[in-house]
């Protein structure tokens, strides 16, 4: 059956026909669209470990299922990378059965509870939503996808999608954030022996070092990994590839297709004066402190500076994570400094919409152009470059100019530098013989991901450079159906 | 996991523990470290390979216990498991046949530069050590070092043992007495800046091993950067040997000294 058709068959489900009988499409469009319950902004902008957004309530759930019209040609699952049968979860919510819900969720996507919490919907399946185009707001699919995931999970009855016979065949994954794990648990699920490979002491990537605890508890992930564990997925941390195993090793091991999933783990600096001082670090290492090293827990062994006046660099989801860590570690001011003005932010608005209710400061339109320091080497103070928008440049944003003279000296004991990252260069080095742009990426087919190397495939930002998680993943869907196709052909 | 499979002391506060890491005792060459984290709660910390055994699978450390992760390591008994070790890290020495070799190391810098003066031996070059310490007790590794380098000179700051003085009169000694084609030295930030300005002014070749504060040790945060020749480069990956005459040493020991407040 091909997917339309099962998208087809499952409409025509009697339940499903005598839902959307049940109730006219102009009653269920002029539901008013579901607000997420939250944390109060005070009180939130002062711990650390409690989830900011709290899920909708079984009645919420129904409620807005029911805002579905459950159409004929779902057009967003166009907008979902890794094509997840919306309307056939929702209306599994819009009846009651939620566990119906998370295992339709879990044929297509392997971190539900994760995807529903950090895609940026409005971007992808929510923007293609039928309702846009009669002026209404789109159903809140991601809230009910994490609804749904989140009710599994709780209910303690986590379903283990069906896995096909096993065919002995060895997959190496070398990476364990989301482009790997959605990989793996798509090549796990046809039957391949797969085993991921990570560098850190903890699965995950950067959804365990770098997504904070107030965003997307590590807990939540480490159950979506139990799954994957129990479908077979094996996993070696502390591994290297490229250093403690060799592209040739993983061949004596007898591995017969890599998948490389690296990320772009490399940081950006500016190289301005005094970014070397004590106290100006990038945000990878201020969020790998707080997330994976557990610092602000008196318990860790690791440090992490606590500053009063904090200063991030930058505008995007990783700025926003920096700065409202910074502040519930104890800054009394925490800044985004940004070269261009709100509407040019990368973050997502939900983001910068929390930060701004949690006391964040915008100063946009500003860009660093020095860190002062005291004589024991400390970050004292910053020199801002006021800027004004000029013509659109490359990446059709309005290009930031410095306003001449238009400098400000602002008071800052911590600076974290959030100017985006670059692809891990380890892969692109240690494998002999692939294609790497000139921004490091490695080359792949866009249909296949598959590089120079006949059996290497790669996705997620190794290949895209900083971007989502859920492009990551749809790589990882990608390039598993390319990667069986081929195997079963040899 | 890994197992440790024997503990050495070497002085009251520096161990030598001997893991087994099959995977890094086989891919590790000389000047390679490796991260390593005790407990759960433990932080990740680089240690460079004093030496491997590939056949037995294991790889050693030697580790001076200076704040709580290297005390909860010197702590550890053979039987024990280290947490996590992770490796091998870093750019591998350079080893090249270039004539004679100083090698300074003081402290615990001794252990990382075994296998460096192994190799160099190895390549064919005359291997002269100059190993330094505070007191005669806290020499280590002299015997390892006779047997693979042509001369050992041993320098304490009491006269304890070997000739009074600090590793940089060693070093300088030999210098004045023959040509010396290159210089190796680990230790202290602060004594490989003295070698450093030292071997600049006889304008000769010097490498530096440099062991600042690293979180990941994969090139991912940054923590670890120095400024080498103006440039901003990061230990772990580009390092961690460096031109030593290219280092920004004091900034380097600035660096060294943001956590002083909170390191117990």
């Amino acid at each position: 059956m091909t997917v339309e058709e099962l998208i087809a068959a499952r409409r025509a489900e009697p339940w499903r026909e005598a839902l959307r009988k049940g109730m006219k499409n102009k009653e269920r469009s002029a539901i008013e669209r579901v607000k997420m319950n939250e944390l109060d902004p005070e009180y939130r902008s002062h711990t650390r470990l409690e989830e900011v957004n709290l899920g909708l309530t079984k009645e919420q759930a129904m409620m807005e299922a029911h805002r579905c019209l459950d159409c004929p040609n779902p057009t967003c699952m166009q907008g979902c990378p890794v094509g997840i049968h919306i309307p056939s979860f929702i209306k599994n919510i819009e009846r009651g059965e939620f566990l119906e819900a998370a295992k339709i969720l879990k044929e297509t996507s392997a971190l539900p509870a994760v995807c529903g919490r950090v895609c940026p919907q409005e971007k992808q399946c929510e923007s293609k939503c039928v309702h846009l185009k009669m002026g209404k707001p789109a159903v809140a699919i991601g809230y009910l996808e994490r609804f749904a995931a989140d009710y599994e999970r709780e209910s303690g009855q986590v379903s283990v999608p069906t896995i096909a016979e096993k065919n002995g065949i060895k997959i190496a994954v070398v990476g364990s954030g989301p482009a790997g794990l959605s990989f793996a648990g798509d090549m796990v699920k046809r039957g391949y022996e797969v085993t991921v490979f990570e560098a850190l002491h903890e699965i995950g990537g950067v959804l365990k070092y770098g997504i904070p605890e107030f965003r997307l508890p590590n807990r939540i992930v480490d159950v979506e990994i139990d799954g994957l564990r129990q479908m077979g997925v094996k996993f070696v941390k502390d591994c290297i590839v490229g250093k403690t195993l060799s592209y040739d090793d993983l061949h004596d091991e007898g591995f017969k297709g890599i998948f490389v999933a690296s990320g772009a783990g490399l940081p950006n600096f500016m190289n301005i004066p005094g970014e070397n001082l004590v106290g100006v670090m990038s945000s990878n290492e201020y969020l790998t402190r707080v997330n994976l090293m557990d610092a602000a827990n008196p318990e860790s062994d690791t440090p992490v500076l606590k500053g009063k006046r904090v200063a991030v660099i930058g505008g995007g989801n990783t700025a926003m994570d920096s700065v409202r860590t910074a502040r519930r570690l104890g800054a009394e001011r925490a800044m985004i400094v940004y070269r261009r003005s709100e509407e040019e932010m990368p973050a997502r608005l939900e983001e910068v919409k929390h930060a701004k209710e949690e006391g964040v400061e915008f100063l946009t339109l500003h860009n660093p152009i020095e860190y002062l320091g005291d004589e024991r080497g400390r970050v004292r103070q910053m020199r801002l470059q006021k800027m004004a928008l000029g013509e659109p440049d490359a990446s059709g944003r309005r290009r930031p100019v410095p306003v001449e003279g238009a400098i400000e000296t602002v008071d800052v004991d911590e600076v974290i530098v959030s100017v985006g990252v670059s692809p891990n260069p380890l892969i692109p080095h240690a494998f002999k013989g692939l294609e790497i742009s000139k921004k490091g990426t490695i080359i792949v087919g866009e249909a296949d991901m598959r590089s120079a190397l006949p059996d290497v495939y790669a996705g997620g930002d190794i290949v895209r450079g900083g971007a989502t998680v859920i492009l990551a993943m749809g790589d990882g869907r990608k390039a598993a159906a390319a990667m069986d196709e081929h195997l079963r052909n040899i | 996991m890994n197992k440790i499979v024997s503990k050495e002391h070497f002085s009251a506060n520096v161990v030598k523990l001997e893991i087994e890491a099959p995977l890094i005792a086989r891919s590790r060459k000389a000047g390679h470290f490796v991260i390593v984290r005790e407990g759960e709660h433990g932080e990740r910390i680089p240690l460079t390979i004093a030496d491997a055994d590939v056949e037995k699978g294991t790889i050693t450390l030697v580790i001076q216990a200076v704040g709580a992760s290297s005390r909860k390591l010197c702590e550890l008994n053979v039987g024990d498991y280290v947490t996590d070790v992770v490796g091998p890290l870093g750019q591998a020495t350079h080893i090249e046949k270039v004539g004679t070799v100083v090698c300074a190391g003081g402290g615990v810098g001794v252990a990382p530069l075994l296998p460096i003066v192994k190799a160099f031996h190895a390549a064919g070059n005359k291997v002269i050590v100059v190993l330094a310490a505070r007191t005669k007790d806290l020499i280590i590794l002299e015997e390892q070092m006779r047997a693979n380098s042509d001369e050992v000179v041993i320098m304490t700051d009491d006269g304890s043992y070997g000739t009074k003085g600090l590793v940089t009169e060693g070093v300088e000694n030999v210098i004045k007495r023959e040509p010396v084609n290159l210089c190796v030295t680990i230790g202290p930030a602060i004594m490989m800046k003295f070698v450093s300005a030292l071997t600049k002014k006889y304008e000769i070749p010097t490498v530096a091993s440099l062991n600042t504060i690293m979180v990941d040790g994969t090139g991912m945060c940054g923590a670890c950067r120095v400024t080498v020749g103006g440039k901003t480069k990061f230990v772990c990956v580009d390092g961690p040997e460096f031109d030593a005459h290219q280092v920004n040493f004091d900034e380097m020991i600035m660096r060294l000294g943001a956590y002083k407040n909170v390191e117990k």
